[in-house]
């Protein structure tokens, strides 16, 4: 019934409408939870604010430099969450069985599951990072040129993406280890942190794993460091700023062949 | 008194020795139970370790050059992430709603019909939990940390039993909290509200996005006195790295137990009342 294109597209258009009405039926819930999620990002950037009350910089960069990398942080994590997030409940499709009912039906599995569960309550989160990357790009005086202004809209959305394909790569794990629990909020939750601050605050194998083995710092330091202007006191060029996409591109083929190796091997628990 | 519930004391609790005997099994249980997740718990080891390294290098680079920040060294603040990132599973500040979901289930009946008291058999579990959580979770950071940094060893020798007094009483404490946060549902049905308030509000103000010292004095010591949350992460920890001298830290665990004993006795207050009205739906 929904082998062509616009079947495709009604059925999913279906099942992102049915999780809309489920999601507000109950409104004072509904609203509770557009709140909670705002206080979330609302502490994460409080901390920045409070760090930098008992410090004048971190790591080299004054509050106004490192609002840019927290703007980019939270804004990129959040869209990613909205939209991608809900996918580390994986363990549980896994271990009741939905995933099962999902790879039966002739629409793609990681979509499907998306949609299934698309937490429209993460809406707050994503208007307050935005808001955040807004404030952070207007008082950090930048030195505007077309590129830079370019690079206002691309940073953010590279990051989504990266942070997309961490949610669904780590996601993958869960096909192999049912039990794996909070191993996957290391790399993601663990990413917006450490994407919160500058790089040169990290030190030894952990920097280099996280900032350049995993890629996080192409998330919110080097594309500040472009914006910003100033050379990378760890000395990668100036153009690594604008290796943001790709570096996100990349990321996104990484969490593609991950998912569909993690696809074609999963094995049902039964249940 | 017809019917049978936990509030009408059975003769079997007025035996001390068999009180505890009870307590003790209800406790052991509890750690077998949480003993049976232990990929779960490896993943949560490196889940922590992970955090370790990322607060640890934030807070050092917090400290900077001079080395000191709001009263603790390098070594304190090391300390303090470390231990702090596997205290986090001991106390369990999140991820409870076992009762919640029980009181929604229905399920709450049974809890009722035993002849042990709800909150002392809740208290019991949890702290079995907490035992295994010191073993698994607690355990692994503190050996961790100091392969790769630079730790505050305690110099005075009170501070050792007055950290393990103090930890023990975060997790009661921590306990009385979540148990009045679920059982708001006696009320509410949906507990989500009371849930994420007590999320965010736990979260910040006991100290695990930054050590509450951080913040200007008119604002930490009120939050202190006035309200349980710093007790239950904060306290212990700057116990153990020493922020303060002696008559302090004992100052601070006095609070906590103060804290813990008020809350626990709102526990059997809010489970009498809630037992007055609760209807149990379905069959």
């Amino acid at each position: 019934m929904v082998d062509r294109r616009g079947g495709t597209l009604t059925a999913y258009r279906a099942l992102l409408g049915a999780q809309a009405r489920s999601q507000t039926a109950y409104r004072a819930s509904f609203a509770i939870d557009l709140v909670g999620n705002l206080g979330a990002t609302l502490f994460d950037v409080a901390t920045v604010l409070v760090i930098f009350g008992v410090t004048r910089e971190l790591g080299g960069f004054t509050l106004r430099e490192a609002l840019l990398m927290v703007g980019l942080s939270a804004f990129a994590f959040a869209t990613a969450d909205l939209l991608v997030g809900n996918i580390e409940r994986i363990p549980r499709y896994v271990r009741t069985g939905l995933l099962d009912a999902v790879l039966l039906r002739p629409l793609g599995a990681l979509p499907q599951l998306l949609l299934m569960d698309l937490p429209l309550r993460k809406v707050s989160r994503a208007l307050f990072g935005l808001t955040v990357w807004i404030v952070a790009v207007a008082s950090a005086d930048l030195d505007w040129t077309p590129g830079r202004v370019l690079l206002v809209v691309l940073a953010p959305v590279a990051g989504a993406v990266f942070f997309g394909s961490v949610f669904v790569a780590t996601a993958t794990v869960s096909f192999f280890w049912i039990e794996s629990g909070e191993l996957a909020n290391s790399v993601t939750y663990g990413g917006r942190d450490f994407t919160s601050y500058p790089v040169t605050v990290y030190g030894g194998w952990f920097r280099a794993l996280f900032a350049y083995g995993l890629g996080f710092a192409f998330v919110s330091y080097q594309p500040a460091l472009a914006l910003l202007g100033r050379a990378d006191p760890l000395g990668l060029p100036p153009w690594a700023g604008w290796a943001a996409p790709g570096v996100a591109l990349l990321a996104a083929a990484a969490a593609a062949v991950a998912w569909r190796f993690g696809i074609r091997h999963y094995r049902s628990t039964g249940s | 008194m017809g019917s049978v519930t936990a509030t009408v004391a059975p003769s079997t609790t007025s035996n001390v020795i068999r009180w505890f005997r009870t307590f003790g099994s209800i406790a052991a249980s509890g750690f077998r139970r949480y003993s049976t997740y232990r990929q779960a718990a490896l993943a949560g080891i490196v889940t922590n370790s992970v955090f370790g390294f990322l607060r640890c290098y934030l807070l050092l680079a917090v400290a900077g050059a001079a080395g000191e920040v709001a009263g603790y060294d390098r070594a304190q603040l090391a300390t303090f992430v470390w231990v702090g990132q596997g205290l986090l599973a001991v106390v369990l500040l999140w991820g409870w709603t076992e009762l919640a979901d029980r009181i929604r289930t229905g399920d709450v009946v049974t809890d009722l019909l035993r002849p042990v008291h709800p909150v002392t058999a809740y208290l019991a579990t949890d702290l079995g939990r907490a035992g295994y959580a010191a073993v698994a979770r607690l355990l692994p950071p503190v050996l961790v940390g100091p392969l790769f940094f630079d730790v505050h060893l305690p110099a005075r020798w009170p501070t050792a039993p007055l950290f393990v007094v103090s930890a023990g009483v975060a997790v009661v404490l921590s306990f009385a909290c979540r148990f009045l946060v679920n059982a708001t549902a006696y009320w509410l049905d949906d507990v989500r509200g009371p849930m994420i308030l007590w999320t965010l509000g736990s979260g910040v103000l006991a100290g695990l996005y930054f050590p509450l010292r951080f913040l200007p004095e008119w604002l930490y010591l009120p939050l202190w006195i006035a309200t349980p949350l710093p007790s239950l992460f904060q306290t212990p920890l700057d116990v153990l790295v020493e922020r303060d001298p002696t008559p302090v830290q004992v100052g601070l665990v006095a609070l906590q137990v103060g804290w813990a004993a008020l809350l626990l006795a709102v526990c059997r207050l809010v489970q009498r009342r809630a037992e007055h009205r609760l209807v149990v739906q379905g069959g």
